[in-house]
C-alpha cells in the first residue's frame, strides 16, 4: 500500500506531550528534534461557495503568523503545493492568488465562481524533525492544537502529521507503521478542515443548486410542493449575501433560477397551495424575477466577452473595449439597484410571509403526489409536442419562443419530482428535453442579444462620444450571434423530431402513467 | 531555471563549501534549489547527511535510463534538494563519451527539471574533462574559487578563453578569492588587486576560516549553524553579489 503524505493522527493523548508519544513509538530507531519556534496561525480554509475545489478533491488553506502568510493546496492524494500569500482579502477570484502552480491547479476548478472563506481556526504548530541514525531528517512531523471559534476546544484533539522527506518515503511508512501500532495515537478519520467543521457543528459543503427533495408517491400534493417550494426558498435566500455583495456572478444566477422554478410552480402547480397562496404570491415573484433580470443580461455578455472578442475577425479586441466599458458602468448601476431591492422590507416581507404560507397543513383528502406529478407533467408535455408541431419553417420567432417557456415548464416539473421517478428514466427524459432546450435557448438569446447590442450602441452614442471603430466592432459581434441565432433556427426541425420520437415518447408514458 | 556551477581544475579551493553555502541561501531566500553532487568523493553529499548512493549508478542517469527525478533526496533545510554523489561517478568519463553529443548531455537531461527548481547548482569535481566541459555547456553561471597565487590566475584565463571558443551558449564566468589568509601579505594583495583590475572577480572574499572547516564535523551549511558568523556573512555577501551580477 502506497502511504498518502502528509499522513495524520489524532493525539487522545493521557496528558504526556505528544512529542513524548512519538518519541516513544518511533525509539530506538528514529529519534525526535524539535524544529524552530512553536508558531501561532490563523487558519482560513477557502473554496467556492458550491465547494468546486472539494469537488474536485482539493483543499485550499491561508495561514497567518507573525511572519508567515501563505496558502497550501492539498490533494486528495496528499500531493501539496504552496505559495506565499500577500495582502490578499477574502472573497476573491482564483486569478487574485499570486501566478505559479498553485493559482494554476485553483483557477480551473473555480471557474468564475469567487473564493470565500468557509471555515476558520487558529492553531498553535510545533514542528520537529524525525532523525535517522546519520542524525538526517527523514521527516516533518507537525503537532497542531487547534482551536474553533465558536467550538468547544475539547473537541478538537491535537493533531500529527507526518510528511515524508523526498527520497525518504520507505522511513516515513515504516514511523507511520510504529505510531499506528501506538497507543493514544490514533489515525485521523478526518481532516483538519472537516474536524473544523464538525467541531463547530457545520458540515461541509452543504450547499447545492439543485432540487435535492425527497418526496413520496403517497404524500399529499400539497405537502410534496411545499417541500419543494421551501427548498427552492432555501436556495434563494442561500444566495441573497453574494448577490448583495457582488461576491460572484453566480450568486444572481441561482437565485435567478430558483424563483424561475417557483413562479413555474406557482403557475403549474399553485392550484394544490392553500386556497389564495398562489394568487398573493405570484405578482411579488414576478417582480423579483424583473429587478435580477438587467443585471444578469449584462454578466452574459462580461462573462462571455473575452470569448467574443478573441472571435473578432475584422475588428480587434482593443477596438471592443470602449463596448465592455459600458456594459461594466451599466452594470454597476444595475447591481446597486438590485442590492436595494434584495435589501428592502418589500423582499424581507415577502419571503417571510411566503415561508408562513408553506407551512399550512395539507387538506384531509386530495391528490397525492405521485398523481399530480403525473398530472402535470403529462400536460406539459402535450403543450410541447402540441405547440411544437406546429412550428414551420415560416413560424414567427414568437412560437419558438413561447415553446421554449413550455419547455422550461416541462424541465422544471421533471425536476421537482425527479424522487418520484426511476433515476434511469428521468434523466434519460431531461437529455431528451435538453436537446431542444439548447436549440432554442441558442436561437432566442441570438434574437435578444442582437436586438440588447443595438440598444447599447444607441446608449454608447446618447452617452458620450464613441469612437466609430467601436461600433464597427459591435457590428461584426452582432453578425457572430446572428450565425449562432440562424444555425440554431435551421437546427430546430431535426432537434424536435429527436424530442417526438417514439422512444421519447414511451418514457414520457413512463412518467406519467399515473396521471388520470 | 538557472544552473550554476562551482568548478575549478583544482581541488582543495573551497567548491564544494561554496556550492553547499549558496544552495542553502538561496533556498532561505525563497528559490527552489538542487543541489548535484557530481563529485565521486561526495563531499556536498556527507555535508548534507545524505548517502552517497544512486540506484544504477551515474550510468542509469547519463543514459537517461535511471530516473533523475527519483535519484533526487530533500535535505533538511526548506526547498534545498540533493541529487547525491555515486562512486561511480568516477566513470563519468567514460559514460559521457559513449553518448550522443556527451558536451550538450548534462543540459538535456536537467531541462525536464525546470518547472520544478528555480536554481541548480553543479558541484563539480576538480578535472578539465568532457564532464567539466559538459558542465560548461550547461551552466549559466560558473562561479570560480581562485586560492591567492600567480597560478591560479593563470588557469583563470585558460578558462575564460576555453569558454570564448564554444559556440552558442556561454556561461558567464564569475570568480572570486577563496581561502584567503588575511595574516599573508600576499593574500592580502591578491585580494585587493584582483577584483579592482579583473571584472570576472567578485568583490567578496571568502576568507580561510575554522568555521568553514567545521562544516564537515557539523556536517551542515554554515549559513545554517553559525548563520551569524563572519563566514556565514560572507558567503551571504557572495551569494547577493552572484544573484546581482550574474542571475
Amino acid at each position: 500500500m502506497v502511504e498518502a503524505f502528509p499522513h495524520d493522527f489524532v493525539l487522545a493523548g493521557d496528558g504526556r506531550p505528544p512529542e513524548d508519544v512519538v518519541r516513544a513509538a518511533i525509539a530506538p530507531r528514529y529519534t525526535v528534534a524539535p524544529d524552530g519556534r512553536p508558531r501561532s496561525l490563523r487558519l482560513t480554509w477557502l473554496d467556492t461557495f458550491d465547494c468546486r475545489l472539494r469537488h474536485a478533491g482539493l483543499t485550499l488553506l491561508h495561514s497567518v503568523g507573525s511572519r508567515v502568510s501563505d496558502y497550501t493546496l492539498t490533494g486528495d492524494d496528499g500531493e501539496q503545493i504552496t505559495a506565499e500569500a500577500k495582502g490578499l482579502r477574502w472573497p476573491a477570484p482564483a486569478d487574485a492568488l499570486p501566478p505559479g502552480p498553485l493559482r494554476a491547479r485553483v483557477r480551473p476548478a473555480t471557474w468564475v465562481r469567487a473564493l470565500i472563506p468557509t471555515a476558520r481556526a487558529s492553531a498553535l504548530v510545533r514542528r520537529f524533525r524525525v532523525l535517522n541514525a546519520d542524525q538526517k531528517t527523514i521527516a516533518w512531523l507537525t503537532i497542531s492544537d487547534m482551536s474553533a471559534p465558536g467550538g468547544g476546544a475539547a473537541d478538537l484533539a491535537p493533531r500529527l502529521s507526518v510528511t515524508a522527506v523526498r527520497g525518504y518515503k520507505a522511513q516515513a511508512r515504516r514511523i507511520i507503521r510504529a505510531l499506528t501500532a501506538a497507543a493514544d495515537v490514533i489515525p485521523a478519520a478526518l481532516s483538519p478542515l472537516d474536524s473544523v467543521l464538525a467541531a463547530t457543528g457545520r458540515r461541509s459543503c452543504d450547499y447545492s443548486s439543485k432540487i435535492d427533495v425527497k418526496l413520496t408517491p403517497e404524500m399529499p400534493a400539497r405537502s410534496a410542493m411545499q417541500t419543494v417550494l421551501l427548498r427552492l426558498l432555501d436556495t434563494l435566500e442561500a444566495n441573497v449575501p453574494g448577490t448583495v455583495h457582488d461576491t460572484d456572478t453566480e450568486f444572481l444566477h441561482d437565485l435567478r433560477v430558483a424563483v424561475r422554478r417557483t413562479r413555474s410552480a406557482i403557475k403549474l402547480c399553485g392550484d394544490v397551495l392553500a386556497p389564495g397562496t398562489a394568487e398573493a404570491f405570484r405578482g411579488e415573484f414576478k417582480w423579483l424575477g424583473d429587478v435580477t433580470t438587467p443585471i444578469r443580461d449584462l454578466d452574459v455578455y462580461l462573462l462571455g466577452y473575452g470569448g467574443m472578442a478573441a472571435a473578432l475577425l475584422a475588428a480587434t479586441p482593443a477596438e471592443l473595449t470602449p463596448f465592455h466599458d459600458h456594459l461594466a458602468q451599466r452594470r454597476e448601476v444595475e447591481q446597486r439597484e438590485l442590492a436595494r431591492a434584495l435589501r428592502s422590507r418589500r423582499f424581507l416581507d415577502m419571503t417571510k410571509a411566503w415561508r408562513g404560507a408553506l407551512a399550512a397543513p395539507p387538506p384531509r383528502r386530495g391528490m397525492t403526489a405521485a398523481h399530480l406529478a403525473a398530472d402535470r407533467i403529462r400536460r406539459a408535455d402535450r403543450q410541447v409536442l402540441r405547440r411544437g408541431s406546429a412550428i414551420t419553417a415560416d413560424s414567427p420567432p414568437e412560437s419558438l419562443h413561447d415553446l421554449r417557456k413550455r419547455c422550461k415548464e416541462l424541465r422544471y416539473l421533471l425536476e421537482f419530482f425527479a424522487s418520484l421517478h426511476d433515476p434511469a428514466i428521468h434523466q434519460q427524459a431531461v437529455r431528451d428535453l435538453k436537446g431542444l432546450q439548447d436549440c432554442l435557448g441558442e436561437y432566442q438569446d441570438g434574437q435578444v442579444q442582437q436586438h440588447e447590442i443595438r440598444m447599447f450602441g444607441a446608449q454608447m452614442m446618447a452617452e458620450h462620444d464613441v469612437p466609430a471603430t467601436a461600433l464597427l466592432a459591435m457590428g461584426e459581434l452582432a453578425g457572430q450571434i446572428a450565425r449562432r441565432e440562424r444555425r440554431a433556427r435551421r437546427e430546430f426541425a431535426g432537434r424536435f423530431e429527436d424530442f417526438a420520437s417514439a422512444a421519447s415518447q414511451r418514457r414520457s408514458r413512463a412518467l406519467t402513467s399515473g396521471a388520470g | 531555471m538557472k544552473i550554476l556551477a562551482t568548478y575549478n581544475i583544482k581541488g582543495g579551493v573551497g567548491k564544494t563549501a561554496t556550492a553547499v553555502n549558496i544552495g542553502h541561501l538561496a533556498a532561505r531566500d525563497g528559490l527552489r534549489v538542487l543541489l548535484w553532487d557530481l563529485d565521486p568523493q561526495g563531499a556536498a553529499s556527507f555535508l548534507l547527511r545524505v548517502r552517497p548512493r544512486v540506484k544504477g549508478g551515474g550510468a542509469a542517469l547519463i543514459k537517461g535510463r535511471g530516473d533523475l527525478d527519483a535519484a533526487i533526496k530533500g535535505t533538511d533545510f526548506d526547498r534545498l534538494d540533493l541529487l547525491p554523489a555515486d562512486f561511480t561517478y568516477r566513470k563519468l568519463d567514460l559514460i559521457l563519451d559513449a553518448t550522443k553529443k556527451p558536451t550538450q548531455r548534462l543540459a538535456r537531461l536537467l531541462r525536464p527539471l525546470g518547472d520544478e527548481y528555480d536554481l541548480v547548482v553543479l558541484d563539480c569535481p576538480p578535472s578539465i574533462s568532457l564532464l567539466s566541459e559538459s558542465v560548461l555547456h550547461a551552466a549559466d553561471v560558473l562561479l570560480v574559487p581562485l586560492i591567492p597565487t600567480t597560478l591560479s590566475v593563470r588557469t583563470l584565463d585558460q578558462l575564460t578563453d576555453f569558454i570564448a571558443g564554444f559556440d552558442g551558449h556561454r556561461p558567464k564566468v564569475l570568480a572570486f578569492c577563496s581561502m584567503i589568509d588575511r595574516r599573508k601579505r600576499l593574500h592580502r594583495d591578491i585580494a585587493e588587486r584582483l577584483p579592482a583590475e579583473r571584472p570576472d572577480v567578485a568583490r567578496t572574499i571568502i576568507p580561510a576560516l575554522s568555521l568553514i572547516e567545521r562544516m564537515s564535523l557539523e556536517r551542515a551549511p554554515v549559513t545554517a549553524f553559525a548563520p551569524r558568523s563572519a563566514a556565514a556573512r560572507q558567503y551571504a555577501a557572495l551569494w547577493a553579489e552572484v544573484a546581482e551580477r550574474a542571475l
